[in-house]
């Protein structure tokens, strides 16, 4: 069964057209996610599906259920912001409880499930701190546990680790893994951070300027990106697009080469100088100039290259990908 | 600003002006509050000087308490500031959390409407007020005089209060929405708690004037049982003869409860109780 449809989702503010004609599918337990640019509309999707935004036209089914016009607490979803968003005025467990306290949930069916939600999380010593004596990381881990003790049939996410510094983001990012494989209920999780979209997710929607450019699975959008909009948004350092006839080939418009699937070659058709050396330890990434045309490549181990150094670069054609004038993908 | 604080002579300076300004504003107050403890011929040969055994009287204090009834003037005046207050600060606050919380047509529209009250002093409306409070029968009482400063506070309270709403995080109100919590229960536990400070400012600007006006008690309300205490303290300023004694005795008293009623709300003003609800 599916955990959730969009059908032809279309969304405006006033005049201007935030979303346009989304349709997807969410299968149960699938931890979907939205990537794409700033400002292209994802959390404006997430408010849609969530109910805080009304779509100006499609139908939203969750759980089989036409939801369109169902109040937000009704649509079995629970929703983790960017900033938190604790009750200032509640500790962690009436945080917590809430939403429970609301439904007129009994006494017995709360402490259960914060308790349950506590020892997944944590969160045990800390609930009857309030959300300002809380560091930014517990803050977040109260905030999911808010949206676990729901026990909704959907998780959304919108860029929940964004607040955090690096170390905390991955240990956070492995929790919410974790936390899917123990759950087993559908996600959605917003991001701009293509690394945990890449981790997490088992389904990944790219969008650009309010429309879906392509769904797939992580490897299937790495290995097979329909355009070239995908192809240079998934992968780092980001694909290489070269024109055609500087590759010496006069058929395609466009050639795309990820950085890795360049090699140093005495034979091989683009002539370089090096520009740039990031020197990783265990890679190397040179970006090298072909005339005014960068180059990334990135190299195993490690290379000491100097600025100005002249390098032949070659590549296998079946790893390059196509595109056309419009960057549509040609095969 | 933080090159200027470590500059010695600034300090000086910053300080010196401000407790200038301080000695100015509390002069009139402390010259007030000297010359009601002092008889009437010491009032006037020496009105700079603190009383002393020879010069200090409650008479001031005596005859206020003997004439007219001060108790019920105090009353009324509390009545009528607190309870406009309350008003101005419910309406306001609902007034400007539907301006910036929700999209509607003629939204900006309604706004400014609004806010064109803060141009235009209420005292001009005076005569189609006293009319309407004829017709609906609320001359002399004090209902009339809470309607008409809740009607004068909420222009500005609504400009000040919306400003600060904007400001609420969004994400904390969506998040009450779909824990289920109902958009009143967003609007009096979770928004107003966080504009605290500002209700406050907007409760400190309205209070001294309503206490202070005696124009809408005097066309309003005169009679003596919905009499208010500025209302009241005009039966010692006579035509040819003022009770002076009475009269400072009389506004000595009236800075009491505005005193207290402000420092309550300077709390409010200091605590900041945001923190920690959002990054
Ligand atoms: N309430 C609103 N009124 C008008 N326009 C809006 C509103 N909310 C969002 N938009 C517009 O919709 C577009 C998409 O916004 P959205 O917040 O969904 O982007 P996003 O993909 O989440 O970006 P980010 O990664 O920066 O969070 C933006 O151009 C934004 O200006
Ligand atoms: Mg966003």
């Amino acid at each position: 069964m599916t955990a959730m449809t969009l059908e032809a989702i279309n969304k405006s503010f006033g005049k201007v057209q935030v979303l346009h004609d989304i349709s997807l599918e969410v299968d149960e337990g699938e931890f979907v996610v939205f990537v794409g640019p700033s400002g292209c509309g994802k959390s404006t999707l997430l408010r849609v599906i969530a109910g805080l935004e009304d779509a100006s036209s499609g139908d939203i089914h969750i759980a089989g259920e036409k939801v369109n016009l169902t109040p937000p607490s009704k649509r079995g979803i629970a929703m983790v912001f960017q900033s938190y968003a604790l009750y200032p005025h509640l500790n962690v467990r009436g945080n917590m409880t809430l939403a429970l306290k609301q439904e007129k949930q009994p006494k017995a069916v709360l402490d259960e499930r914060v308790a349950k939600a506590c020892q997944m999380l944590d969160l045990e010593d800390y609930l009857d701190r309030y959300p300002s004596e809380l560091s930014g990381g517990q803050r977040q881990r109260v905030a999911i546990g808010r949206a676990i003790v729901r026990q909704p049939k959907l998780f959304l996410f919108d860029e929940p680790l964004s607040n955090l510094d690096a170390a905390l983001r991955v240990n956070t990012r492995i929790e919410i893994a974790n936390l899917h494989k123990a759950l087993d209920t559908s996600m959605i999780y917003v991001t701009h951070d293509q690394t945990e979209a890449m981790t997490l997710a088992d389904k990944i929607v790219v969008m650009k300027d309010g429309r879906v450019e392509q769904i797939g699975s992580p490897m299937e959008l790495y290995n097979n990106p329909a355009n070239k909009f995908v192809a240079g948004f998934l992968g780092s350092p980001a694909m290489n697009f070269l024109p055609g006839a500087l590759v010496g080939d006069a058929n395609h418009h466009t050639v795309g080469v990820r950085p890795e699937n360049l090699f140093l070659s005495d034979t091989g058709v683009i002539e370089a100088t090096v520009h740039l050396v990031e020197e990783l330890g265990g890679d190397t990434n040179v970006v090298a100039m072909a005339g005014d045309q960068p180059v990334t490549v990135r190299l195993f181990g490690q290379h000491p290259f100097e600025q100005g150094q002249p390098l032949q670069l070659g590549f296998n054609a079946e790893q390059a990908f196509y595109f056309d004038g419009d960057g549509q993908r040609v095969t | 600003m933080y090159k200027a604080r470590s500059n010695l002579l600034n300090t000086a300076a910053m300080h010196g002006a401000l407790i200038l300004y301080m000695i100015i504003a509390l002069f009139p107050v402390f010259v007030i509050l000297i010359n009601s403890f002092k008889t009437r011929r010491a009032i006037f040969s020496e009105p700079l000087a603190l009383p002393n055994a020879e010069t200090f009287s409650w008479i001031g204090y005596e005859t206020v308490a003997q004439q007219g009834d001060f108790f019920l003037y105090f009353q009324n005046s509390m009545i009528v500031t607190v309870g406009s207050l309350f008003f101005i600060l419910l309406f306001g606050a609902m007034a400007a959390y539907a301006l910036s919380e929700y999209r509607f047509r003629g939204n900006l529209l309604l706004g400014l409407y609004m806010a064109l009250g803060i141009m235009i002093p209420i005292r001009i409306g005076t005569v189609a007020i006293l009319e309407m409070m004829v017709a609906t029968g609320l001359v002399n009482s004090l209902w009339a005089l809470i309607l008409v400063y809740t009607a004068q506070g909420l222009p500005l309270a609504v400009f000040i209060l919306s400003e600060f709403m904007h400001q609420v995080s969004k994400d904390l109100k969506d998040a009450g929405r779909i824990d289920g919590l109902s958009e009143y229960t967003i609007f009096f536990r979770l928004v107003l708690p966080l504009v605290r400070p500002a209700l406050a400012t907007v409760a400190v600007f309205n209070m001294i004037p309503i206490w202070n006006d005696l124009w809408f008690p005097l066309i309003l309300t005169p009679s003596e049982e919905v009499k208010t205490l500025t209302l009241g303290s005009q039966v010692f300023i006579g035509q040819y003869v003022t009770n002076w004694n009475a009269v400072l005795a009389a506004l000595s008293m009236a800075i009491l409860p505005v005193l207290i009623l402000y420092i309550i709300f300077s709390r409010q003003l200091i605590r900041g109780i945001t923190s920690g609800a959002v990054k």
